[in-house]
């Protein structure tokens, strides 16, 4: 196997006297699509927020590109090349559509996302460029919150439930746009609730029980069986 | 006539209200701080000017060219290395660590300038007036008032098409997925600190030329400011404007009354318009 | 014997309130044994931990954090001197009417102030101090806004020996220290204290039980500004001095309390005890520095809100766990058995 390109080793993550990750480790590699799967609480939105910096951790405990991030601020992160679809979208309600997009390439890191090329990937987007982010529909919103996340030219991208509380039609226009997204060599990790679709668009997964690593493989080698004891535990 | 005076009068006025609410509205709208320094610093601020025109010889209008960007970096600096820390849900720690500083600016200028009353001296320009129909309007007034409609544009055009502003409006939204965007909360803050600064500088700079300052003033100007903030209605920056001119009228029509009305008329104005419409006259169409 | 069952009580609690008697008949005492300038000092002591302990429960209890107070401290002074130089009222008949006028003040203003949340409630109750203050020095027939002087002959109402006089506002100001700790620890107690917490902890929780948060915080600021009508008094009482400005003091009434607050311990009842107790030991030693003093106790409240937003009885009461004034409630009978 290749160098990881991310590397977290025995990550715990708290809140208040609540523990919520126990020790999790995991190593990413460059262009690999990982899917996170796991029951309600299990720790994977937790996982993400370290990985981002919006949650600190121990220096050591995460590794990007050979560097300890785990102590750094989320905008240093950021500078990094990992930017974050956060669940629930998250846009700015006083930023229009376009400002949105703007915002999210703020840092100026070169790559191969424009404006341009987020509005061309989803066309309505530059229809409804000078709209508020909050009058478009919620999968309108979770278009603009991707293409956020891509104007920053990242080279890690996290996407938090990203079909939650979608219409089916929906879910797949934004699912169809993936590939397109990770064509360029992006690494991604993916949460998502809907195992079928993990599984589907993924090179491996990881589930996550009570903040520990309960399974993990390629996706296409894990049996359902194998999810279902390590989702619940039994 | 005479109330026709006592309200152009008033409007004008007004314009140096709102140079004293413009920066308070600026950090209450970004980072939800409310600054008990606010009005401290505009009596800073003079003093600071007072203190270069004296050792320099220069004009104050002119010492605004060191004044301003003085103050701006102060406020970088006193955001960056205090107030940040103080900054959360909760809004006592803010509240309580600005009160102290209040204490601090105003002890400081006691022992640095004494309790004696001083003015900035701005020469010809502080008595010289124009004719307009009836009325005669003072020249210094005038140009404060320009002064306090062209910041207001600015700051106007600054937060919604700069991306300073974008920053700015993104953090005040969400202050942890800005962080995801690469913005520096702390450095965003000090930024709008700055910025708040600069204004109050202005503000001060003004107050000085318009009347004689002392180091206790500060807490009036503190609360005119925010009577204009709020008034006008919060994150409504020509609301701000429009709240320091009824300030400033209610405050000119109230002494025309009785000299001894003038401040207690803005205030109960103020109140009367709270009790009304608890939210000002214009407030942003969200929240 | 061993069933669970919950209690107030701390073996420490229940010794301090056994030292607490003794401690309570030295000071009442005091004018026998204390010197005329240690009197006058320990009652401006005694006032200035009644205004903490009320501003503490606003601000550290029910989360109304006003900058106002100043106003009922004036209001007090102002309707004292009113009632006694006026009306010719004897001072300590004036006490209980005053504090009638401050409560029916603050019902008033609650009205209007609860409207605002937060920083615009601090802001708020600011500006109506202030507008008290300015009515005041309108008021000719109370000096204007050069203020007047309590003329002897209500002085001598209260004795005619000036022994007896100091003796007496050192009790009256002793008195309404004990009636506002008492009164608070005791709210604190009742069902509305335990409504306050819960409103302190989570507003929206509370209100989905059944608490009605507008009535028990109305509750808690129509009481709070009675008594600080009530301090106000005594504390100009003792200065035998009214002005607007002196009386309105946004920094003699509002800011230092705040500090002192802070400095203790906010939300606790120990907090403004202490605070106090440090406040004044560190005037008497640094006053002479004058503006310096005021500075340094700036930079105190500060630092001890960055880096200690506990206060001082916080850290204390992190280390040890101490209590004196028992309120938290304990699950008694837990650890005996090795549950």
């Amino acid at each position: 196997m290749p160098d990881p390109v991310l590397n977290i080793d025995a990550l715990d993550a708290h809140y208040g006297d609540f523990q919520a990750l126990h020790g999790v480790t995991m190593q990413v590699t460059a262009g690999e699509v990982l899917a996170l799967i796991g029951a309600n609480g299990a720790g994977k939105t937790t996982l993400l927020r370290a990985v981002a910096g919006l949650l600190r951790s121990r220096s050591g405990a995460i590794l990007w590109q050979g560097r300890p991030i785990g102590a750094l601020r989320a905008d240093q992160i950021a500078a990094l090349g990992i930017a974050m679809v956060p669940e629930g979208r998250l846009l700015f309600d006083s930023l229009t559509v376009e400002e949105n997009l703007i915002i999210g390439g703020q840092l100026g890191r070169r790559g191969p996302w424009t404006l341009e090329r987020v509005q061309t990937l989803f066309p309505i987007l530059r229809e409804r460029r000078h709209f508020p982010a909050n009058a478009l529909s919620g999968g309108q919103q979770q278009m603009v919150a991707i293409g956020r996340a891509l104007m920053a030219n990242p080279e890690l991208i996290l996407m938090d439930e990203i079909s939650l509380g979608l219409a089916p039609v929906v879910i797949r226009q934004i699912y169809d746009a993936l590939p397109a997204i990770v064509a360029e060599g992006l690494t991604a990790i993916i949460v998502e609730q809907d195992i079928t679709r993990a599984l589907s668009v993924s090179h491996r997964i990881y589930c996550l029980q009570e903040g520990r690593v309960a399974l993990t493989g390629p996706s296409v080698d894990v049996t359902r069986d194998a999810i279902a004891r390590a989702y619940f535990g039994v | 006539m005479e109330w026709i005076n006592a309200i152009a009068q008033g409007v004008l006025l007004g314009g140096l209200y709102a140079l004293f609410a413009a920066g308070l509205s600026l950090i209450f709208g970004i980072m939800r701080l409310v600054n008990i320094a606010h009005g401290d610093l505009i009596v800073l601020s003079a003093y600071v000017a007072l203190t270069v025109t004296l050792a320099l010889g220069l004009h104050p209008l002119l010492a605004l060219v060191l004044v301003v960007p003085g103050m701006a970096l102060f406020g970088y600096a006193l955001q960056r290395l205090i107030l940040n820390r103080a900054m959360g849900e909760d809004i006592l720690p803010p509240l309580l660590v600005t009160f102290g500083l209040s204490v601090i600016i105003q002890n400081a200028l006691l022992t640095g300038y004494s309790a004696d009353p001083q003015k900035l001296d701005a020469g010809w320009i502080e008595t010289a007036s124009v004719q307009a129909g009836p009325l005669v309007l003072g020249v210094m007034p005038l140009l404060v008032f320009a002064c306090a409609v062209a910041v207001i544009g600015a700051l106007q055009w600054m937060f919604y098409r700069t991306a300073l502003g974008r920053a700015f409006r993104a953090t005040s939204d969400r202050q942890d997925i800005a962080q995801l965007m690469g913005l520096n909360r702390a450095h965003v803050f000090a930024m709008a600190m700055a910025l708040c600064l600069a204004v109050t500088a202005l503000a001060g700079v003004f107050l000085g030329i318009r009347t004689a300052f002392d180091p206790a003033g500060g807490s009036a100007r503190l609360i005119y400011g925010f009577e204009a903030v709020i008034i006008g209605g919060l994150g409504n920056l020509w609301g701000t404007l429009a709240g320091g001119v009824i300030l400033g009228v209610a405050q000119t029509v109230g002494a025309t009354i009785h000299p001894g009305f003038q401040v207690l008329a803005g205030h109960l104005v103020f109140l009367a318009i709270l009790a009304v419409r608890p939210r000002g006259l214009f407030p942003r169409r969200e929240e | 014997m061993n069933a669970l069952h919950v209690t107030r009580q701390t073996r420490l609690s229940l010794t301090t309130l056994i030292l607490l008697m003794p401690a309570l008949v030295l000071l009442t005492a005091a004018p026998w044994w204390a010197g005329r300038a240690d009197l006058r000092l320990m009652g401006e002591i005694a006032l200035y931990m009644s205004l903490a302990t009320l501003w503490n429960l606003l601000a550290g209890y029910a989360g109304l954090v006003s900058v106002g107070q100043q106003a009922y401290v004036g209001l007090g002074a102002y309707v004292f001197f009113a009632l006694t130089l006026l009306a010719g009222v004897h001072p300590l008949a004036a006490l209980p009417l005053l504090m009638l006028v401050g409560a029916g003040m603050s019902a008033t203003a609650a009205v209007l102030l609860f409207r605002l949340r937060g920083a615009y409630f601090a802001i708020g109750s600011w500006v109506l101090a202030e507008v008290f203050r300015l009515t005041f020095a309108q008021v000719s027939a109370l000096g204007g806004g050069s203020g007047i002087s309590l003329p002897p002959a209500v002085v001598r109402a209260l004795s005619d020996d000036r022994w007896m006089r100091e003796a007496m506002a050192w009790w009256l100001a002793l008195g309404a220290a004990a009636l506002v700790i008492g009164v608070v620890v005791l709210f604190l107690r009742s069902r509305n204290g335990v409504a306050l917490t819960a409103i302190r902890d989570n507003e929206l929780a509370a209100r989905s039980l059944g608490i009605d948060v507008w009535r028990t915080k109305f509750t808690v600021y129509v009481a709070v500004g009675a008594l600080t009508t009530l301090i106000g008094a005594l504390i100009f009482l003792q200065k035998l001095r009214i002005s607007p400005d002196a009386a309105f003091s946004v920094n003699d009434w509002t800011a230092f309390v705040i500090f002192i607050v802070v400095i203790g311990g906010l939300g606790t009842i120990e907090g403004p005890i202490i605070g106090t107790l440090v406040f004044f030991a560190l005037r008497q030693t640094l006053a002479d520095l004058g503006t310096i003093y005021l500075i340094a106790l700036g930079l105190v409240a500060i630092a001890v809100m960055l880096w200690a937003p506990r206060g001082l009885w916080g850290l204390v009461r992190d280390r040890w766990g101490l209590e004196i004034f028992p309120l938290s409630r304990r699950v008694a009978g837990l650890n005996e058995k090795g549950h």
